[in-house]
């Protein structure tokens, strides 16, 4: 049905096989267009580039370490583990990237007012940074449920100088606050950038935060063949909306040995509402400007949702993913709550690092991977961020006193 | 009931070199088409309800009683979780509907119960996601059988929408697209080929609800769109007393009003039907005592 409805040729820029493309109310559409020239100039511009990785390294602290996890791999006893180490990133994870690419092309298009949403917090508090960063007004809407959960995330955001807006309406979380960014996008629409902040939404969205995080693969690619001159069996990383995982992934796609993972959030159970897995309840359909992969009723109501970790707690995937996953060029899998804060607690006391709750999900999968693996294949996974900000959750879930 | 394609002084046809997908089998619509009939008296009031709310057979007795009351045209508004380009109030409209279990099919059906008893105009006003769960084809079927006269879809723009239209075009239904003060004229006119039946221009940037005022520039927007299309162009959002229905009227053929008939239903329970047929009777008569005192 629905593939039928939205058939397009493979060429069309912003289509990732099926998927992607632009759904939104039409007062969006000049934004999104001016969105792409801007960028599609920018990303030809050599003093714009330039300036992008010049932040990277002397801001953002890149590039990351690629660690080779000696004990971890030890315990396990198959793969040798390397962790791609984007929690040591300025505030803590992946997300800053995407938000200097972004926040400069604001001001580019002449912007001053930047909107986003946040989850985890992560990408609210990248957003509040760099807004700091180039004195933009900030303004980031998170779901209350969101903001109780990561409550040292929103004192963060506002110790940077940002507006957090809370968002009561559906399950309080990610979803609701991308709702609502796009209601103040629709109305403000002139003098906003909305800073999304994964490889979701309308076109350019999916390429272009891509794009921005693509410098995590490709410094993963030369730090593995440099360390061990050849490139690894398999890339583990988590999957909210996406972006850390297809920042990784996307150097090595044409490495077809390289097999690619992503791993959801599977939650506390397999009915509708108890987790985030899109790849095992759910259907091709529109959410919030793209065609993905979405959990969803019958009637094409779009599913509760949930998760432990709040940046994996969304009903849609990006729609590169949804390529990805019906090609089979990479695997999507889920780990459990439970899973992920075994594998927390682990990673802390093998190797003295603490994951965000997001990348302990990718932690899980590499527990149960490696020692079916032979112990001469590498296996990186991505630690998108850092655990920081799960301490209250981690301390009310782990009874460690 | 079936609509015969003929010859039309109304609608223009699609003119070759436009931006979007062609679709040659388009009919043109005949001056007895409903929705360019319901455009004849000027301005034709078109009224938003969200179906289902407070229950399906309380949305058919407000329709019913609002075309009583002099709408022309109704959108059938199908309660969406995720309705992005709506403010709280069809927000809230769409949860007490969806709590109700209201869904696309209980929408058609009475439709189809509507349609025996009223010649207003009916479309579908929804957002893509539980169409495309419906299936489009089925949507058309059905839709056509209900004598349902065309759909908006506010999350569709013109570029997705090819094999919507063929598909809708195939079963006579209209397609109706939303235009915006920030779309430039290169969109507007794609959008005035796309559609069929009316255009639907948003007064502002801005999601639906209740406003003071009315946008300075929508009468810009209206002119801009006549460049493209000689089908009716209708205004909507934050429209929402006798007043601005009268000072939208003077430019534009047709008003659109929803917040504020959707906040009288809440406002209203157990007597929903009366305070919709009362709010579009004194809608209609400000036009009238308007065009007396302009005379």
């Amino acid at each position: 049905m629905s593939g039928s409805a939205l058939k397009k040729e493979k060429q069309v820029p912003g289509r990732f096989g099926l998927y992607g493309g632009r759904y939104v109310p039409e007062t969006l559409m000049a934004a999104l267009e001016q969105l792409e020239r801007e960028y599609d100039k920018a990303k030809r511009d050599k003093k714009f580039r330039a300036e992008f990785e010049r932040l990277l390294k002397e801001y953002a602290g890149r590039p990351t370490a690629l660690f080779h996890a000696a004990r971890l791999t030890k315990e396990l006893g198959g793969a040798k583990i390397y962790l791609k180490r984007e929690d040591l990133l300025h505030t803590g994870a992946h997300k800053i990237n995407n938000c200097l690419g972004q926040a400069l092309l604001a001001i580019r298009m002449g912007k001053k007012r930047i909107i986003a949403e946040t989850g985890a917090g992560q990408h609210g508090v990248a957003t509040a940074t760099v807004c700091a960063l180039f004195g933009l007004q900030c303004v980031v809407y998170m779901g209350t449920e969101d903001m109780r959960r990561q409550e040292l995330n929103v004192f963060r955001m506002r110790l940077l100088g940002a507006e957090v807006r809370g968002v009561e309406s559906g399950s309080r979380t990610l979803k609701d606050a991308i709702n609502e960014a796009m209601r103040d996008w629709v109305t403000n629409v002139r003098d906003t950038h909305y800073l999304l902040g994964s490889v979701l939404g309308a076109h350019p969205y999916p390429t272009m935060v891509r794009d921005f995080h693509s410098v995590i693969g490709r410094e993963a690619r030369a730090q593995i063949l440099k360390a061990e001159g050849r490139l690894p069996a398999a890339i583990i990383a988590c999957v909210g909306g996406g972006s850390n995982a297809i920042g990784i992934f996307h150097e090595f796609l044409k490495d077809k040995k390289v097999k690619l993972i992503g791993v959801e959030a599977g939650g506390r159970g397999h009915e509708l509402g108890d987790h985030a897995a899109r790849f095992r309840g759910g259907l091709p359909g529109v959410l919030q400007g793209t065609f993905s992969y979405v959990l969803q009723d019958a009637h094409g109501q779009i599913g509760l949702t949930h998760s432990i970790s709040a940046g994996l707690d969304y009903p849609s995937i990006g729609p590169e993913h949804a390529a990805l996953a019906d090609s089979k060029r990479a695997e999507y899998v889920a780990a459990s709550d439970t899973e992920a804060l075994e594998a927390c607690t682990r990673l802390a006391r093998t190797e003295g690092i603490i994951p965000a709750l997001e990348s302990s999900h990718a932690v899980a999968e590499c527990i149960k991977r490696a020692p079916k693996m032979k112990k001469s294949e590498i296996v990186i996974v991505n630690i998108s961020g850092r655990g920081d900000k799960d301490i209250g959750i981690l301390r009310e879930n782990l009874k460690i006193g | 009931m079936t609509r015969k394609p003929g010859p039309s002084s109304i609608q223009r046809k699609p003119t070759p070199d436009g931006p979007i997908s062609r679709s040659p089998d388009v009919p043109i619509a005949s001056p007895d088409h409903r929705i360019t009939r319901s455009f004849k008296t000027k301005p034709a009031l078109v009224a938003y309800v969200t179906c289902g709310d407070p229950d399906i057979a309380t949305t058919r007795d407000i329709i019913l009683a609002a075309c009583h009351g002099g709408a022309d045209i109704i959108e059938l508004g199908v309660p969406f979780s995720d309705p992005v380009a709506d403010g709280p109030v069809i927000q809230r409209a769409s949860e007490r509907a969806l709590k109700q279990g209201t869904a696309l099919e209980d929408v058609l059906r009475m439709a189809a119960e509507v349609r025996q008893k009223t010649d207003a105009g009916l479309i579908v006003f929804t957002y893509l996601n539980p169409m495309l769960r419906f299936g489009m084809e089925r949507f058309c079927v059905e839709a056509a059988k209900a004598g349902v006269d065309g759909a908006l879809i506010l999350d569709l723009t013109v570029e997705e929408a090819g094999d919507y239209r063929r598909a809708m075009a195939a079963h006579n239904l209209d397609t109706v697209f939303l235009a915006a003060p920030t779309s430039p004229d290169q969109r507007l006119k794609a959008i005035a080929e796309a559609c069929k039946g009316f255009v639907y221009a948003v007064s502002r940037t801005g999601i639906t609800g209740t406003q003071k005022q009315v946008a300075a520039d929508v009468q810009g927007l209206v002119k801009r769109i006549r460049k493209f299309t000689k089908l009716p162009v209708a205004v909507g959002f934050g429209i929402s007393n006798a007043e601005q229905f009268a000072e939208v009227g003077q430019f534009a053929d047709g008003v659109a009003v929803g917040s504020a008939i959707v906040q009288l239903i809440e406002q209203n329970p157990g007597r929903e039907a009366q305070a919709v047929e009362r709010f579009v009777r004194g809608l209609k008569s400000g036009i009238e005592s308007a065009a007396t005192s302009q005379s």
